[in-house]
């Protein structure tokens, strides 16, 4: 047991470090840090950066584009993107789709999607929940029928993330409804621009437009487009989902909101005197640090013990309770660190080109929508109560 | 940055963890509690042979170990089966401040099991604070009380914090002494612990003591020992966890109520769930200390400060929910789960309990 960073690992952050110094740009990374909403071109833009150097899809394998990074140089990474305020890697297409293709895809499928996951010429989607299935993903109704030569797919999705800047999405349907609910679902891949598919945006109760429904009518798609066998999906869907869990988890993204409270602290003042001071807030501040730091370090044991980018099933169930645990205490206390000047909702702030003077201390005026969209990442993915289901009967054989 | 256990660590590890589980059951322990001074020497003898005392000092004090790591697993091998006799007192607390302080015969003593000690530390005003020192040292004379010095009584030589100047919480003035607790000046009350340990509290009076060091400068390695003491107590609370963890879990399975084993009932199965994912945030914490033992002081005291707090937290969580989830049989002197629960909880009482911990991680980060 060593826990500090080899010369070799260090030398690697310095790389990234002044990789992103010299690519990332300035454009970006400011309204990374001021919070303000990305387009889809500057999504692509930070993806072909990233792919520039090799690095978009680290934990795939060298052969399809990827790297033969260790687990810490693949933390280094991510340390080094949350420091540099890059934007979020989109993951349905690099983290989530790409993980299943590799391992249950067709040589053809491999061959035809992953590069285009890497060049952008495919923005993918993620088409699993629906509106009777939410965490009880497998009772989910969306259809399949093979007619000759094509899947015809009717149904619908929801909560679908960034589907409006989406081309293309994977869809969970129903092959057979006979057995198990789990033991009658397929794989498919879906192009968006076919006829019968339809986005239409829901509006969360931050007043963002972030995710979607997602309605599939009479949607024909070639025979080929289902991921491995009939009636095997379920087996994909849990396999993509320990790459989504692992991701919510968000280290990475909760180091940088910690050390953005460690400066709030400081600046704003309580009774006179800098926030940090104040006994109630300070004691809140530091569990949370403790807590991150433990977090932290659980990350990294579970995800070098289990290699390729994600944690186990039963480990990515306890990354993901315990990290969203961690995000929505650090986003109450962002909120709460401003007082009352978390209260005032000017939308257009949020938008490049907004010029006006802010309200209240720089940095006020998204903690409190910030606080509020972070209440999601206890519910997606499998509820934090799912994730404890699967963790006393998959880890503790209750 | 390795996470992995080193061969040597996992021998030790394995060879611990068996003699614990083939020698040391409940009524062995709960014997040695109850003889005189605490502990039962035979085991200690025995625990020495097997390498156990020398694993946790540095070959420069005739050990073999010495490093995080090494406190991190021989504990954890302690704290699965309750272990009372006086590894911390002796190997941790007391020997630490005598390595590099020309006592390497006395060390050589230790490691061999012929000798030990404790440190006198605490003060009936000090709580947990480690500077704040009132014991005053005049002339080579030490004068003042001590309170719940572990394993007091037992030990062949005291190490004794004491004042030769400075305010009474300043870092600077604090030198550390070593006292012959049969000395002219000493007066010793010995008492069990609630959790089977064994303590005492001693009055000095004039008491000769010999400077460790500079006799005004002694703060760094009382904050040594008191550091690796801290992962020590975080390390044995892990075993004490795992412990609980699996009484718990196979108390779920076999206990039926309502026609059901525990372990189907939702309500009780998250309980368990959120322990169990508590125990690794724990474990992680306590890996960092370890590995951090070395690292510059900011860095390292905050990793120990942040152990010992998150282990507080934890430990009365998982002591707490091993007691209500198992139902009344955790509330028997008989039965093993509640004695692990009672060593979780008093844990936190011994060198900082987590609301001390927490304040210290705090300020540390102002610190230089």
């Amino acid at each position: 047991m060593d826990l500090n960073y080899t010369p070799a690992e260090q030398a690697f952050r310095e790389e990234v470090r002044s990789y992103l110094r010299d690519n990332l740009p300035k454009r970006l990374s400011d309204k990374v840090a001021k919070g303000l909403r990305l387009s889809r071109d500057d999504l692509r833009e930070w993806h072909a950066i990233l792919n520039k150097a090799g690095w978009l899809a680290w934990h795939w394998p060298k052969e399809h584009g990827g790297t033969d990074w260790t687990p810490v140089e693949a933390h280094i990474f991510h340390e080094e993107i949350v420091v540099a305020n890059a934007p979020r890697i989109v993951p349905f297409g690099v983290n989530m789709l790409g993980p299943v293709l590799i391992k249950y895809g067709s040589e053809e499928q491999k061959a035809h999607y992953l590069p285009r996951i890497l060049t952008s010429e495919h923005w993918w989607c993620q088409g699993y929940s629906e509106p009777g299935a939410g965490s009880d993903l497998a009772s989910l109704k969306t259809e399949a029928v093979l007619d000759g030569d094509e899947w015809v797919i009717n149904g619908q999705k929801t909560w679908t993330t960034l589907g409006h800047i989406a081309d293309h999405i994977f869809v969970l349907a129903r092959t057979d409804k006979t057995g198990k609910p789990q033991e009658g679902i397929s794989f498919f891949l879906v192009p968006m621009d076919v006829p019968g598919v339809e986005v239409r945006p829901i509006i969360t109760l931050d007043g963002e437009h972030e995710v979607n429904e997602v309605f599939l009518t009479d949607v024909r798609i070639p025979k080929a487009n289902i991921v491995g066998e009939v009636n095997g999906g379920w087996t994909l869907a849990k396999y993509l989902l320990t790459y989504e869990r692992t991701g919510i988890a968000g280290v990475g993204y909760s180091r940088q909101a910690m050390e953005h409270l460690k400066a709030a602290a400081k600046r704003l003042k309580a009774n006179g005197k800098p926030l940090r001071e104040d006994p109630f807030f300070a004691a809140r501040m530091g569990k949370v640090e403790i807590d991150l730091m433990a977090m932290d370090i659980f990350n990294l044991r579970v995800v070098a013990a289990a290699g390729g980018g994600a944690a186990g099933g039963v480990e990515s169930s306890m990354l993901k309770v315990q990290g969203t645990v961690v995000r929505q205490e650090l986003t109450d206390l962002m909120r709460r660190a401003f007082g009352p000047h978390a209260a005032p909702f000017i939308s257009e702030a949020f938008d490049e080109g907004w010029n006006e003077e802010p309200v209240g201390p720089a940095g006020a005026m998204k903690q409190a929508t910030k606080y509020f969209n972070m209440r999601k990442v206890s519910i997606y993915g499998g509820s934090n109560e799912i994730q404890k289901n699967i963790i006393s009967k998959m880890g503790l054989g209750l | 940055m390795d996470f992995t256990l080193s061969e040597e660590r996992r021998m030790l590890t394995e060879t611990l963890t068996r003699f614990v589980r083939e020698k040391y059951d409940l009524k062995t322990r709960h014997k040695a509690a109850k003889m005189e001074g605490g502990f039962d020497p035979a085991m200690w003898a025995e625990f020495a042979e097997l390498g156990a005392v020398g694993a946790l000092l540095p070959e420069s004090a005739g050990g073999f170990g010495g490093a995080g790591e090494d406190i991190l697993v021989v504990f954890e091998a302690l704290g699965g089966g309750l272990v009372v006799e006086p590894f911390l007192a002796t190997a941790v607390l007391g020997a630490t401040p005598l390595i590099g302080a020309g006592k390497d015969e006395m060390l050589e003593e230790v490691i061999a099991g012929g000798f030990h000690l404790a440190l006198a530390h605490t003060e009936p005003e000090s709580r947990y604070e480690m500077a704040r020192v009132a014991c005053r040292a005049e002339g080579g004379k030490i004068t003042g009380r001590k309170s719940v010095v572990l394993n007091g009584a037992t030990a062949d030589r005291l190490i004794v914090s004491a004042r030769t100047s400075g305010g009474e919480a300043d870092e600077a003035g604090i030198g550390l002494w070593l006292v012959d607790p049969k000395g002219p000046g000493v007066t010793m009350r010995a008492f069990g612990t609630v959790d089977g340990g064994h303590a005492a509290e001693f009055a000095f009076d004039g008491a000769p003591g010999e400077a460790l060091g500079d006799p005004e400068g002694g703060y760094p390695a009382l904050e040594a020992a008191l550091g690796r003491g801290a992962l020590a107590l975080c390390a044995e609370a892990l075993g004490a966890m795992e412990a609980c963890k699996a009484l718990t879990l196979d108390y779920m399975k076999t206990r039926k109520q309502f026609g059901a084993p525990l372990a189907k009932f939702q309500a009780l199965q998250h309980r368990m769930v959120e322990m169990v994912i508590a125990i690794e945030q724990a474990r992680s914490l306590t890996m960092l200390a370890a590995g951090m033992l070395d690292a510059p002081r900011k860095e390292r005291e905050r990793a120990i400060s942040a152990a010992k707090n998150l282990v507080g937290r934890v430990g009365r969580l998982v002591s707490e929910e091993t007691i209500q989830l198992h139902g009344g049989i955790a509330m028997t002197w008989e039965y093993a789960a509640p004695h692990f629960a009672k060593r979780l909880i008093m844990i936190d009482h011994m060198l900082g309990d987590e609301d001390f911990h927490l304040a210290r991680f705090m300020a540390l980060e102002e610190a230089a």
